[in-house]
């Protein structure tokens, strides 16, 4: 395979999905670089989730290519695609563990599968997991339905760093906490950006987010992706919805938060 | 050196193990990943066993990748007493190296809960079981008692019932499930008749096939079919509704508006099962009798359905078309009760809903056959 890690991680090529008639995606350009964290942006029912759902291998592109690491998906056999997907780790909204195993056997799950380490070695790397993302100990025996929306989410998080990804899908990952929680979260991210050269392209809605952790980020609007910059450049393009978006006073107290802690 | 062997040390991790001064030199060369560590792990534990240090020194100058398992053994070689760990050095090539084997060093210490298997355990979950069945039983008495305290207030009240949720379930509880109650019973009519056939030809007793057809019939088979039936469908399906409301916080909106769960979600189902079942059951005896007469017709010489049911109408009194009777409205209220309680019951997860509705089934089916036999005894002390 032409797995090249010198190549960007994610590169989306005059991509179009529709659903019926329904166009959500047309002629749409995306890159994401290696290790840098990129937001993406978008109004509801604007197609992140689809674009997301695209780039993970869950739905098919209906025109244009995938590409990651140079890579080619489209006519990989479905071997190729599973060791693609091994090098993609991916932090679903709800979290999406498994309810009836515990936190340290959802992050057991992708080691079972995909290696042969013996069950006590594979134990003590998920709890490796545990404690990297942040979670008490005595939270590897239990069940998601016993976690806060928080751990439930750093426990995802674990599951999704199980195999020790190269790209990492983050869908709103600060959505439903409290801004306490959302801002040791965002820490957390960058932390585990060094530690472990991750490329990371998380959707979200949360300006905090966006203007403290994020290098760059991508608007899709109209069907494609308009712009893909820093962000002091993407708030000067005059697209309405993108000026709406990051004139609101949200926005701009945002702004003012993330200027001050710049200048600390 | 050859080629190959250059080659190898790339491709291939490796390390050397040096102690000096009490310390521990550990050179690490080529990929420490999740793929290749399962080779060395064995290995580099069995060497560290062996050595006598305190610190630890790592040079990673020859590490071509580094990921957190590979960072995880590594940090096997840092000795901790109890209290705390020695210190250890880095020599590498990437500040992300240091960060990892801190986070590997930090996650080896505090060593995580363990779940433990102990050979009682199997005792422990048989008192357990003991223990949730007399929970259970008392529970389900409760919320009867509960449902029978709103049931009667409503009762002063009719226009407060939700007859049209009672319509809707009548339809689902009653009427959906007539065909299958009808050809199930139909079946047993025909079984039953069946193994009389032969038994009372054998003792020249077969004018007898239309009470013992009619006995079996109408006092017990149709009204417990049309249990069972309603236990698999309906009573499932409660189960099923009422948790899943349950886990998406319906019921707590609900509590909140100040809609009595009650009145709302247990009361019409209850009313639905006690509409239903006698009409059911009423269906499910024709329909047996129905099989009973055919096969009598098939299999037993000289009774033709004309004399059948000239006997049957003589021989079988009312009464037990009424025992029969009785007990219908009896377990439809049983399976919705302690389908409504099961449901109600569900917490967040989605295993609980699955336990919930097995456990559901499971105690309605036991309650019908155990009432039934409480039934019995009844009608026997009474003569009937």
């Amino acid at each position: 395979m032409g797995i090249d890690f010198s190549k960007p991680p994610v590169e989306v090529k005059n991509l179009r999905s529709q659903f019926g008639d329904n166009v959500v995606h047309e002629s749409l350009d995306f890159q994401v670089r290696g290790g840098e964290i990129l937001g993406l942006v978008g109004g509801s029912g604007s197609g992140k989730t689809v674009l997301m759902n695209t780039l993970l291998g869950l739905k098919e592109p209906d025109g244009g290519d995938v590409f990651y690491f140079g890579q080619n998906r489209t006519g990989l056999s479905t071997k190729e695609r599973q060791s693609l997907n091994n090098i993609m780790g991916v932090l679903f909204q709800g979290g999406a563990l498994f309810s009836s195993m515990t936190v340290r056997q959802n992050i057991m799950i992708p080691l079972q599968e995909h290696t042969d380490l013996p069950a006590a070695l594979m134990r003590e790397l998920a709890d490796m997991k545990i404690h990297m993302v942040g979670l008490p100990t005595h939270a590897a025996t239990l069940y998601p339905s016993d976690l806060s929306g928080g751990m439930r989410k750093r426990a995802g998080l674990a599951r999704a760093l199980a195999l020790d990804p190269k790209l990492l899908f983050l869908d709103e990952p600060t959505a439903g906490l409290d801004p306490i929680g959302a801002s040791a979260f965002d820490k957390l991210i960058l932390d585990l950006r060094e530690a472990m050269g991750l490329t990371i392209l998380m959707i979200t809605h949360d300006l905090d987010s966006l203007f403290t952790i994020c290098d760059r980020v991508s608007v899709l609007v109209d069907k494609h992706i308009a712009i893909t910059d820093t962000l002091p450049n993407v708030m000067k393009h005059p697209h309405a919805w993108i000026q709406e978006y990051f004139g609101g006073p949200r926005a701009r107290a945002a702004l003012n938060a993330g200027d001050g802690a710049g200048a600390n | 050196m050859s080629a190959e062997a250059i080659t190898d040390s790339i491709t291939r991790p490796d390390f050397q193990l040096r102690v000096e001064d009490r310390r521990l030199y550990l050179t690490a060369r080529g990929p420490w990943t999740l793929a290749t560590i399962k080779a060395l792990d064995a290995r580099l534990e069995k060497d560290l066993n062996i050595q006598d240090y305190e610190d630890v020194s790592y040079n990673f100058e020859g590490l071509t990748d580094l990921d957190t398992a590979g960072a995880y053994i590594l940090a096997r070689a840092i000795r901790c007493t109890p209290e705390e760990c020695y210190p250890f050095h880095l020599t590498g090539n990437s500040s992300g190296q240091k960060i990892l084997m801190r986070e590997a060093a930090d996650a080896s210490m505090g060593r995580a809960p363990q779940e433990v298997r102990q050979w009682f355990d199997v005792l422990v979950r048989m008192g357990e079981a003991s223990e949730s069945f007399v929970k259970e039983t008392f529970d389900n008495l409760v919320f009867l008692g509960v449902f029978m305290v709103v049931m009667i207030r409503q009762m002063f009240t009719p226009h407060k019932i939700r007859w049209k949720s009672v319509v809707a379930h009548i339809e689902d509880v009653g009427l959906n499930a007539a065909p299958i109650i009808m050809t199930l019973s139909f079946f047993i009519g025909a079984v039953i008749a069946y193994m009389g056939a032969n038994m009372l030809a054998a003792n020249n007793l077969q004018f007898m096939m239309p009470e013992l057809v009619g006995f079996a019939v109408l006092r017990e088979f149709a009204v417990v079919v049309m249990a069972v039936i309603l236990a698999g469908r309906s009573d499932s399906a409660f189960t099923a509704q009422i948790g899943a409301m349950k886990m998406r916080q319906e019921i707590d909106a609900m509590q909140v508006i100040g809609m009595d769960r009650y009145e709302t979600l247990v009361i019409p189902r209850a009313l639905a099962c006690i509409i239903s079942a006698p009409i059911l059951t009423f269906l499910a005896m024709i329909s047996g009798i129905l099989g009973g007469v055919i096969v009598t017709w098939i299999a037993v010489e000289g009774i033709s359905p004309r004399f059948f049911m000239e006997r049957f109408s003589e021989m079988v009194t009312l009464e037990h078309f009424w025992v029969g009777m009785s007990k219908a409205p009896v377990f439809g209220l049983i399976i919705a009760v302690i389908g409504c309680r099961q449901g109600l019951a569900v917490t967040g997860s989605v295993e609980s809903l699955g336990k919930r509705t097995t456990q559901s089934v499971v105690q309605a089916l036991f309650a019908v056959i155990f009432v039934d036999a409480l039934f019995a005894v009844f009608f026997y002390q009474i003569g009937v």
